[in-house]
């Protein structure tokens, strides 16, 4: 019985090639688009993710002004000072480190080449509230840091520009006026992301900076390492008004200075990937619903001839069950075909589109199982339901069917 | 009731009434037919258009039921079979031949006429045996793989025919076969069905217009009007089928 229906089936989508064909079509694309659009949605969410880690989880970004589009007018608000650097490591509770940061550019030159880049200056403390590990080489030594030494650690991209292949670990260089021995090289961080290369930096010690280069105590940021353990709002809380206190802030003003919070930074970030992920999954579900209508419009354009077909099959002394039944099985043949075809061609496509979009290809399962179990469903409903009403009919009706 | 015939019949109608639609436009196409049809006999039914032959064929052929009445098959009551019953039925002792052939199109004539076996279950080699010897019978043996399309009409009816006899029915119904045909076409399909008849012993129930067709028949049955108006069986004394 499965045999013979599976015979029959097999014959009539062989038939019916153009017809056959359109119908996969559908669900091709549909099953296409939305594995594809799935996958490359979570790839980015993950890749998001993965970038917002390398900045730390548990770290504030503490600046002076009101933080971004505000503090139009009005003189700009005073840089920190290194006292309250040590105010804040010492007296909020849950402060794990601070470190301070001022930053220069600076062209550097070595061996004849040159490169224009920034120089961070800032302590050991910068390694400890986010992770950044070396490449190889150290950290700065606490005599180094105190005697402000022309030690420097470098991103990678500055290496390259100017080190080429060489090991730059123990080599000098001139940065501006400064000759400056390489203690260290950071590993990659990759230049995707927020706001340019950070493998493009040059790392001091802060001291060094402020004599050599900026030629003032100022602070421009501070990165503030917290314990997990403490609620970070709590954290904030304190830190806010022992800035607030520190600079004089009268009671009613708005804060001259503004804390980040990386983590709020993040969920914000997880949270648009996540909506960006739903959107377009969305977009490619309907692209599999207009599969299926299209499906079923070719299907009700050959109900005619299919109708005569099954006409001649009663007639012939088919019990209407076996005539549903081939067409079920070709409806599902059919759409696991297409199913099978789209998931082939979407592997494809995110292969191809991964390296463009700088996220790792990723193969998900169950988006992957979800469509083609959708596209399944889709063939049966399409395909199995205009037959059914069809073999409904008295086999002289069907026959005569116009 | 007029006198019993010498055989039972393989086919007997019992005051059978055909109404299509229902209400006002209710239309009584069948009036209370009776008729008794004996086995290897070669019936054309004749009539004029809309006399209800075709209605009577498909009821015969179960492909359609009674409104009233009875229809007796080798004894057993048709009418009161369900849509599955009636299906194995035909599959197991009717054959049908359509006017307009109503072959599966892009289908060889191989596949067309092996048909009915697949749905039998036949094994895939006794079906093509017997399917090609079905084509050999039509004398189209040859044609085998060639589709309705890159076939003849006559053609085409003679694989409809092969097809009608390749599960060896019982019955052969034949909704004017040759409607479709010319007249020399015509005459190799009513020498195909007298050879059948003759040489199978397969039972022929043939509608027809034409009385050049009909003469082929041994016996001749007349509609009007939605009821048999007389039965003519000169052709073949002692095989009389009844009017009652
Ligand atoms: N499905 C149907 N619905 C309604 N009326 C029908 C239907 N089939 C047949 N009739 C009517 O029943 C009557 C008998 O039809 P039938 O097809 O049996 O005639 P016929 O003798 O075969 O005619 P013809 O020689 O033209 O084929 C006709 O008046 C026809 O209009
Ligand atoms: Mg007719």
């Amino acid at each position: 019985m499965l045999g013979t229906t599976l015979v029959l089936a097999l014959r009539s989508i062989r038939r019916h090639l153009l017809r056959s064909f359109l119908t996969i079509l559908g669900i091709v694309i549909g099953v296409a688009a939305v594995v594809t659009m799935v996958t490359l949605g979570n790839a980015t969410t993950a890749a998001v993710q993965k970038q917002i880690a390398s900045l730390g989880t548990n770290m504030l970004m503490v600046r002076p002004g009101q933080g971004f589009g505000r503090g139009g007018g009005g003189p700009r608000p005073a840089d920190f000072k290194p006292e309250d650097v040590e105010a804040v490591a010492q007296q909020v509770a849950g402060v794990t480190a601070v470190a301070p940061q001022a930053q220069t550019s600076v062209t550097a030159i070595y061996n004849g080449r040159n490169w224009s880049t920034t120089i961070n200056g800032t302590t050991d403390a910068y390694f400890e509230v986010q992770p950044w590990p070396l490449e190889e080489g150290r950290i700065f030594t606490q005599a180094e840091e105190d005697a402000g030494k022309a030690v420097c650690i470098i991103g990678s991209t500055v290496k390259t520009n100017l080190f080429a292949s060489e090991d730059p670990i123990g080599k000098r260089f001139r940065a501006g006026d400064v000759s400056c021995d390489v203690i260290g090289l950071l590993t990659t961080k990759g230049s995707q992301g927020f706001g340019g290369d950070q493998d493009d930096v040059i790392i001091m010690p802060i001291k060094t900076v402020q004599r050599r280069f900026t030629g003032s105590t100022d602070i421009r940021m501070m990165l503030v390492g917290t314990d997990a353990a403490y609620d970070s709002e709590q954290v904030q809380a304190s830190l806010t008004s022992l800035l607030r206190e520190r600079r004089k802030v009268q009671p009613g003003q708005d804060n001259d200075f503004n804390i980040f919070d990386t983590k709020q930074i993040s969920d914000t970030l997880t949270g648009t990937t996540t909506l960006l992920t739903s959107i377009v999954t969305a977009v490619a579900g309907i692209s599999l619903v207009v599969g299926g209508i299209g499906i079923m419009n070719i299907m009700l354009v050959s109900v005619t001839e299919r109708t005569r077909e099954i006409g001649i099959r009663l007639a012939i002394g088919a019990v209407a069950r076996e005539v549903l039944m081939q067409f079920l099985v070709e409806a599902v043949a059919l759409s696991c075909l297409g199913g099978l075809i789209g998931l082939v061609i979407a592997q494809i496509a995110v292969a191809a589109l991964a390296p463009v979009m700088r996220v790792d290809w990723v193969f998900y399962p169950g988006i992957n199982f979800i469509a083609f179990a959708i596209s399944a469903a889709i063939g049966v409903v399409f395909g199995y339901f205009p037959a059914r009403r069809a073999a409904a009919l008295n086999p002289i009706d069907a026959l005569r069917h116009e | 009731m007029a006198s019993t015939p010498a055989a039972d019949p393989l086919i007997s109608l019992r005051g059978v009434t055909k109404v299509y639609g229902t209400g006002a436009t209710a239309f009584q196409a069948l009036k209370g037919i009776d008729l008794d049809i004996v086995a290897s006999d070669f019936v054309a039914v004749m009539g004029a258009s809309g006399s209800g032959k075709s209605t009577t064929m498909n009821i015969l052929g179960c492909l359609d039921v009674p409104t009233e009445g009875e229809y007796l098959f080798r004894g057993h009551h048709i009418e009161l079979l369900d849509r599955d019953q009636r299906a194995l039925l035909r599959r197991k002792y009717l054959g049908f031949v359509f006017q307009g052939f109503n072959l599966l199109s892009r289908t060889s004539a191989l596949e067309n006429v092996e048909l009915p076996l697949l749905y039998r279950g036949e094994p895939r080699a006794e079906r093509r045996d017997q399917a090609m010897a079905a084509l050999d019978q039509v004398g189209l043996k040859d044609w085998w793989d060639h589709t309705p399309a890159e076939l003849s009409g006559g053609q085409q009816q003679r694989v409809a025919i092969a097809r009608a006899i390749v599960t060896q029915p019982d019955v052969l119904l034949a909704d004017e076969p040759t409607g479709n045909l010319d007249s020399e076409r015509s005459r190799e399909i009513m020498e195909l069905l007298t050879r059948l008849n003759e040489e199978s012993g397969i039972t022929v129930l043939m509608v027809t217009h034409e009385p050049d067709m009909a003469a082929f028949a041994h016996t001749i049955v007349n509609f009007k009007d939605g009821l048999v108006e007389s039965i003519d069986a000169s052709h073949r004394p002692g095989q009389r089928p009844e009017m009652h």
